[in-house]
């Protein structure tokens, strides 16, 4: 019983996986249908529960949202399930892709193609980074730690983990002493 | 052993990457100076495919970079490892936190967090326009204009409503046409 429950995670979530471009927010309508609508593992609200859960949880977002699901349906093991099938698309196609492009790499036309991609790459993440900086940034402070830890980053051999573990305790502290002078 | 190194810096970048697959690019970029695996110029190009690919950005990152690393062995090694904390701490947190989401400490370290990996991911841009937009002619290193002007003219389209909404894979599309014509 518990194994048939894991083998209908693992191939909806395989299917979420291979069928959404992008992950994150890009899956939720994918999510609803398999999740919500074909198997009623649970609601539309809990579905967006979880997404928020898997929103604030480190690692991806898709990841994290398949994992909750899949623990709620059926345990650890449920939730192993879940998450092995929603990597293997990326896994099989991204290895296929891999390999493919190694042996065309080389050649001018594919060279001129990745430089111009190079470019737009940069232009769609500096656009990440202006969506993020703008919902991100609601106060001073706010915009302190923009600034402050571009500048560790680019600038100082200061690891990339270190900078958000401390972002994490100064945003506990403001709004704790925030809290206190308000009472 | 590769593969240890690989598990243990994936499972670090799945530990401490918050707020999306971009999230991990900064991690990403850290490994490029650490190792030989893959160069600051490869991981544009994994971006790019792994954009314009099915599947969760940051998974088909990682299984890039494995994949670069150590082949296919490397690519499954490195996702799983980036999966693991998160399987850890989903688990904990379904079992013993009611309304992880809304709890008062989660939503300050959020408060802290987000400007912070916003800034994070503007680092690896940073570098990686270092690669895109530079070019070294006879040793010297110049800021090629043409394609300044093309990431510019990018961005400022971006910032059309309609514009915004189409998949990347068009404006990757669009990248490889434009770097084809103007022989970058």
């Amino acid at each position: 019983m518990k194994l048939k429950k894991m083998a209908q995670l693992y191939i909806s979530f395989f299917k979420i996986g291979g069928l959404t471009f992008g992950g994150g927010l890009a899956m939720l309508p994918m999510l609803q249908r398999e999740v919500v609508e074909t198997h009623h593992w649970c609601t539309e609200e809990e579905i967006l529960d979880m997404y928020a859960i898997g929103q604030c949880t480190p690692g991806i977002i898709a990841v994290n949202t398949a994992t909750y699901v899949g623990y709620k349906q059926a345990g650890f093991f449920g939730g192993v399930a879940a998450t092995l099938g929603v990597i293997s698309p990326s896994i099989i196609i991204i290895c296929l892709v891999a390999s493919i492009l190694q042996n065309f790499i080389h050649l001018p036309a594919v060279e001129h193609a990745l430089a111009g991609i190079r470019i737009i790459v940069c232009a769609l993440m500096l656009n990440t980074v202006v969506t993020m900086a703008r919902k991100g940034i609601i106060d001073i402070l706010g915009g302190i730690l923009f600034v402050a830890a571009f500048i560790l980053a680019c600038f100082t051999p200061v690891p990339t983990a270190l900078i958000i573990v401390l972002a994490g305790i100064i945003g506990v502290i403001a709004r704790s002493v925030e809290g206190r002078t308000r009472k | 052993m590769i593969y240890l190194t690989l598990a243990f810096e994936f499972f670090k970048i799945g530990l401490f990457s918050i707020g999306g697959g971009m999230a991990t690019v900064p991690f990403l970029m850290d490994l490029t100076t650490k190792y030989d695996w893959f160069t600051a110029n490869e991981l544009a190009n994994m971006i790019a495919i792994s954009e314009s690919t099915p599947g969760p950005v940051g998974v088909n990152m990682a299984t890039y970079a494995g994949y670069s690393a150590a082949g296919i062995p490397g690519a499954i090694v490195a996702t799983l490892s980036l999966t693991a904390p998160a399987l850890v701490i989903i688990v904990i947190i379904a079992r013993f936190l009611e309304n992880f989401s809304e709890n008062p400490t989660v939503k300050s370290v959020f408060y802290g967090i987000r400007p912070t990996v916003a800034a994070l991911i503007g680092y690896a841009v940073w570098e990686l326009l270092q690669i895109a937009i530079v070019v070294t002619r006879n040793g010297v290193s110049q800021i090629d204009i043409l394609s300044a002007l093309i990431c510019l003219a990018a961005f400022l389209l971006l910032q059309i409503k309609q514009l915004k909404k189409l998949h990347p894979l068009v404006w990757i599309a669009a990248g490889a046409v434009i770097g084809i014509l103007f022989q970058l």
